[in-house]
């Protein structure tokens, strides 16, 4: 197996191995370092784990009972599968943006503030001044301004799918998790959001679930293919589209299988 | 391609479906609108004053009366009418069936008019004369009315004395409470706050001996002023003005002056209290223990369930404990309200009550005071009953609620507790709603639990009222559902009770719809708020 050399990696994966309930294996012990301010993309055929090990990230895993995780995942130097972890410190250091936009059924202001307010913050102008970074963060800032307190539920598609974006980006993170962020929306909003992408890679660690191998291509700098719930390759997306040096890479990628 | 025979293009494009689900959908609606029809055409026209019909039979007797029906006479000859005839002290009925055969002659005389008594129901006849202790003298209509003005006059008054005799009354009873605990307690004879006790009950007999004097003095005065009224059949009956409600001539009156009388009549029985046994005058006290009922009801089921309801959806581990749970929960709404009724009195009032009693009020035993029957326990078993919608419904609004937002919250750091307070609880809002909407008319709608917890055909006094604690859910109350049962079927006079029964069941239905639409906007302003717009 192809594995890149990461110093200094902000999340590092040992012997990941996940269950189901059922004790149906969906992770076979996976090793894999994402490096810090970079993107990495997880392809891979439907059904192979990529959400799987995305969501063992932040530990979304543990809303459905009866999973069993084995294994190390490191974030920022800590075992998050201590049994001590605080998930809730985990969750705002490591953000997610889901497949289908789920803006809350709040105005856009309260929407980009959610996770400051759980967080108790009550200071009116720093929640004012982090509404503003973080839309205008998100691309989103000339298109909503004038209407931070009209229901979130009022924008388009692509733009929720920004305005979660905005949210996840105003606690501050350090990793941001996106699983087929831009699946669900057109041409122009696939986009803007893949340009956003590009520009939060100089402030947050992004990793990214995708099935489309141009948004790979174009987004990523590093590239992970997993298959059947094991890594198969993982390596410089430059180097990985170019010349894969895995038989099954080389084939799903040239879009032969999957 | 190929042309499909019409029965079988017919089969699939479901149109049977259409017209079977379309009739269901009529019936159902026929049925309800079927229904409010009946309760509104018997029950709108009751306090329409219709015109008072002079009869003169082929026998030589006269009646008069209101025409209330007209139906084929039984061998199928001709018609037969049926007239409210009033004047109950005189003929014993209010109803007399006439075939149409046997009437010679009928007009409408002007000066007919009826007289609504405080007893005896109506009176239907003319004035002859207006009196004072004995001495008449021949009047028209508007010296009765100015008579009557007068007498109107006093009897406010009088009320007044009335209300103050209530609070002398009400304060005795608050020091014989006093004494009583005195003497729980064994205090000696000569304990300085039994002597103070005493010496204000001396002072309030005292007030309200002489109260009563003036009472009796005024009252005896009133009602000194008489009228003599000549019935259709030229009988004459003397009756005295203070026992007179209203009187009025509903053959002289005008279609406006008639509206208006209709308006005077229904305010009457919004504000209004009942007189003889129910079926006349107001029903403000069963209309207020109805709606305070429901209310009181709806404070507590609707968190009880809410509650629950999230407990079961989101804290309890889904397995075959939950299930039969939630089994048990649905089938408690197919259990016959009367039992609901039964554990009321043997758990609130026998059990809880009781040991209130004994806990706090030991000195009053074995008069009860929360033992018995009484709002708040009447309450309680509603919400018992109820609460099984409340917990359905909102089990269903928070399972509705997508996945995504619970991961979307959760993601951002929150916990358990404030996702469910600021993410699934207003979303479900609309959904919780409805389920109170259903409770609460489900609730206004059942007599059988609340007869044994505490409704009250006459109640003495309102649960609110000036006297401290100012909230009285101890109290006994009325209740529009019982009042239909009572005067319906338990009243001497059936018949006479007719038209009330029609109005009670108007008045509850009104209710029940003022009541859900309040709630239903509510609901949809939060619908509105909480879902999702389509992408
Ligand atoms: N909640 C669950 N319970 C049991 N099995 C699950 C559950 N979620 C996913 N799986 C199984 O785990 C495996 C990996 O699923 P996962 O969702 O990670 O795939 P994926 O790579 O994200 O696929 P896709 O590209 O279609 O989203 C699949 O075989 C799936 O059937
Ligand atoms: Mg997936």
């Amino acid at each position: 197996m192809a594995k890149l050399e990461i110093e200094n990696p902000i999340v590092q994966v040992n012997n990941l191995k996940f269950y189901y309930p059922g004790n149906a294996r969906a992770l076979h012990g996976i090793d894999i370092a994402f490096p810090e301010k970079q993107v990495t993309a997880l392809i891979g055929p439907s059904g192979c784990g990529k959400s799987t090990l995305l969501r063992c990230f932040n530990r979304m895993n543990d809303l459905i009972d009866g999973c069993r995780v084995e294994g190390d995942v490191i974030i920022d130097g800590e075992n998050i599968y201590n049994r001590n972890t605080d998930i809730i410190e985990l969750r705002r250091k490591v953000g997610m943006v889901f497949q289908k936009s789920n803006p809350f059924p709040k105005s856009i202001y309260e929407n980009v503030i959610y996770g400051l307010r759980i967080a108790g913050e009550k200071d009116r102008s720093l929640l004012d001044e982090r509404v503003e970074t973080s839309l205008k963060g998100a691309a989103l800032w000339d298109e909503v301004k004038e209407r931070l307190h009209e229901s979130a539920l009022g924008l388009s598609g692509g733009q929720m799918q920004r305005l979660c974006i905005a949210r996840a980006i105003a606690v501050n993170p350090k990793v941001i998790l996106m699983d087929e962020p831009c699946s669900a929306l057109d041409p122009k909003s696939t986009a803007r959001v893949e340009d956003l992408i590009g520009e939060l890679r100089e402030d947050f660690t992004i990793i990214i679930v995708t099935h489309n191998m141009q948004q790979a291509a174009r987004v990523s700098d590093n590239t992970a293919f997993l298959f059947e719930g094991n890594l198969i390759e993982y390596g410089l997306t430059d180097q990985l589209f170019v010349k894969p040096r895995n038989k099954q890479t080389e084939d799903y990628i040239t879009g032969r299988f999957g | 391609m190929k042309k499909l025979p019409t029965r079988v293009k017919y089969w699939r494009i479901g149109e049977p479906m259409v017209w079977l689900s379309g009739a269901a959908l009529t019936t159902t609606l026929l049925t309800a609108i079927v229904l409010l029809i009946v309760i509104m055409v018997n029950g709108l026209g009751v306090f329409w004053p219709s015109d008072i019909q002079l009869l003169e039979l082929k026998d030589g007797s006269r009646i008069a009366g209101t025409l209330t029906r007209t139906e084929p006479t039984a061998d199928k000859s001709g018609l037969r009418r049926q007239y409210k005839i009033a004047n109950r002290d005189l003929y014993g009925l209010d109803f007399r069936w006439i075939d149409e055969a046997q009437i010679a002659h009928e007009e409408i005389p002007a000066n007919m008019l009826t007289l609504e008594r405080m007893e005896y129901g109506d009176f239907y006849g003319t004035l002859k004369s207006l009196g004072h202790a004995g001495q008449q003298d021949p009047a028209t209509f508007a010296q009765l009315e100015s008579a009557l003005a007068v007498v109107k006059a006093d009897l406010d008054g009088l009320k007044e004395l009335e209300e103050k005799l209530t609070a002398a009354s009400y304060r005795m009873e608050k020091l014989r409470l006093k004494t009583l605990k005195l003497d729980y307690n064994k205090a000696p004879a000569d304990n300085p706050e039994r002597l103070e006790i005493e010496s204000e009950k001396e002072q309030i007999k005292a007030e309200f001996a002489d109260l009563l004097e003036v009472q009796l003095s005024r009252t005896a005065k009133v009602r000194e002023a008489t009228a003599v009224f000549v019935s259709g059949d030229g009988r004459e009956k003397e009756v005295v003005l203070a026992d007179i409600v209203r009187a009025y001539t509903p053959n002289q009156m005008s279609v406006t002056e008639k509206i208006l009388f209709y308006a005077g009549k229904l305010v009457e029985l919004f504000i209004g209290e009942p007189r003889e046994s129910n079926t006349e005058g107001g029903l403000f006290p069963a209309i207020f223990g109805t709606v305070m009922l429901i209310f009181v009801m709806s404070l507590f089921s609707f968190p009880l369930g809410v509650i629950a309801a999230i407990y079961l959806r989101e804290y309890a581990k889904e397995g075959l404990l939950v299930r039969i749970v939630r089994i048990a929960v649905n089938n408690l709404a197919g259990i016959p309200s009367i039992v609901y009724g039964i554990f009321g009195l043997g758990f609130f009032i026998y059990g809880i009550g009781h040991s209130i009693d004994t806990l706090f009020f030991p000195e009053r035993l074995p008069t009860p005071t929360f033992g018995t029957g009484g709002l708040l326990w009447a309450s309680l078993t509603l919400a018992l009953l109820t609460v099984p919608v409340v917990i359905v419904s909102t089990e269903e609004a928070l399972g509705a609620i997508p996945r995504e937002m619970r991961e979307g919250s959760y993601a951002l750091g929150s916990t358990k507790f404030q996702t469910l307070v600021r993410i699934l609880l207003p979303m479900a809002s609309p959904g919780i709603m409805t389920g109170l909407i259903l409770a609460m008319a489900r609730a206004a709608g059942e007599v059988a639990p609340l007869m044994i917890t505490g409704v009250v055909k006459l109640a003495p006094a309102l649960p609110i009222d000036g006297n401290f604690p100012f909230l009285h859910l101890d109290r006994k109350f009325m209740h529009l559902g019982f009042h239909i049962y009572d005067i319906g079927f338990q009243s001497p006079n059936v018949e006479a009770a007719k038209p009330m029964v029609f109005v009670t069941t108007l008045l509850l239905v009104l209710i029940v719809l003022v009541m859900s639409s309040v709630a239903i906007r509510l609901r949809n302003k939060m619908k509105k708020r909480y879902t999702f717009g389509t992408f």
